[in-house]
């Protein structure tokens, strides 16, 4: 085990930086074994960047690095990501 | 920062009001950026503790002797200092007392924070869901929110303590390391289907969600928030 390793909810401020929306409860499936998890379960490992890995198999599935200016998002190993969208309530609507 | 409060003597909780705070689910947390004069960052996460209450939010925690963050917010920050916080961070690690239980939490130290924000939630709504904590603390000196947790027992909520490195005279509960019989003995069984919160230590959540999942839980069932042995 690497005492090192976070989970998916670990990194949720930096995605929430890039996306506009909660990613933590989106659902991604391993390119590699199929399996599919919630972002915030999948294995976090901080080096100069961050590597995500699917907890069932141990693929990369994302990989993040970023500086100042600008961050690099690697979906090597993302086969689908299933992402919740608010609908908007039912109402009269505006012209 | 509006006030502190010593929790044990290597934690503190820090309360702060946030004008724009838009309230937050239980179990999330914010991430806290200090800046250096020289333009040095240092970023954390740290679980808010408290439940939702208007623009106010306390974070507890945990002083590291050798940390960049934590003893700038436990010993250096002054009531009417600013810094920047960034959230509420995280949809997966939450609950709220709008879902069904039975619940079961499992923390090691720290990691009981954003337990807490949980209960606390949770007897703010009333709510007689079924959540039992299994709590894993070094000794009863290092209990954080002991005298609360004890006075929000009952009506639904067991607390149940281990105590790993020294106990009081005459304890009588547990005083190891969290293990699979513990967890089968505080329950509930998986039959109950559970929805199950572990937060602590790196070593500490993978030892407890192994054995749970050994204990037969479905795996997608656990959900887990890991520290990290470095941090602060």
């Amino acid at each position: 085990m690497d005492e090192l390793m976070l989970d998916g909810n670990a990194v949720a401020g930096l995605l929430q930086e890039v996306f506009a929306v909660e990613t933590t409860t989106a659902n991604g499936t391993c390119n590699a074994c199929g399996a599919t998890n919630p972002v915030g379960a999948l294995h976090v490992f901080r080096g100069a960047g961050v590597v995500m890995r699917c907890p069932d198999c141990d693929e990369v599935i994302v990989t993040i690095v970023r500086d100042d200016t600008r961050v690099w998002i690697g979906f090597a190993g993302v086969r689908m990501l299933q992402v919740t969208v608010e609908v908007p309530p039912p109402g009269p609507t505006r012209s | 920062m509006v006030d502190v409060v010593a929790e044990t003597p290597r934690v503190k909780t820090v309360a702060f009001d946030v004008a724009s705070w838009a309230g937050h689910r239980p179990g999330q947390h914010v991430d806290v950026r200090l800046t250096a004069e020289d333009g040095y960052q240092a970023q954390r996460s740290y679980s808010i503790a408290s439940a939702p209450d208007g623009t106010r939010i306390e974070l507890t925690v945990e002083r590291l002797e050798d940390g960049e963050v934590s003893p700038y917010l436990t010993d250096e920050l002054r009531p009417g200092d600013r810094i920047e916080l960034r959230g509420p961070i995280g949809g997966y690690f939450v609950w709220e007392p709008s879902q069904d239980g039975p619940v079961l939490l499992v923390g090691g130290g720290s990691g009981v924070v954003p337990l807490m924000a949980m209960i606390r939630a949770r007897a703010a709504a009333a709510s007689r869901t079924d959540t039992r904590l299994l709590f894993s603390s070094r000794s009863w000196e290092d209990v954080i929110y002991r005298d609360e947790l004890e006075r929000l027992s009952g009506h639904g909520l067991r607390v149940v303590h281990t105590l790993t490195r020294s106990q009081p005279p005459a304890w009588t509960g547990y005083a190891r390391r969290l293990d699979e019989e513990m967890l089968a003995e505080v329950g509930p069984s998986p039959a109950e289907r559970p929805r199950i919160y572990v937060c602590g230590p790196t070593p500490f959540v993978e030892a407890a969600a192994t054995a749970l999942v050994q204990l037969g839980h479905e795996p997608h069932r656990v959900k887990t928030e890991r520290f990290g042995s470095t941090g602060g």
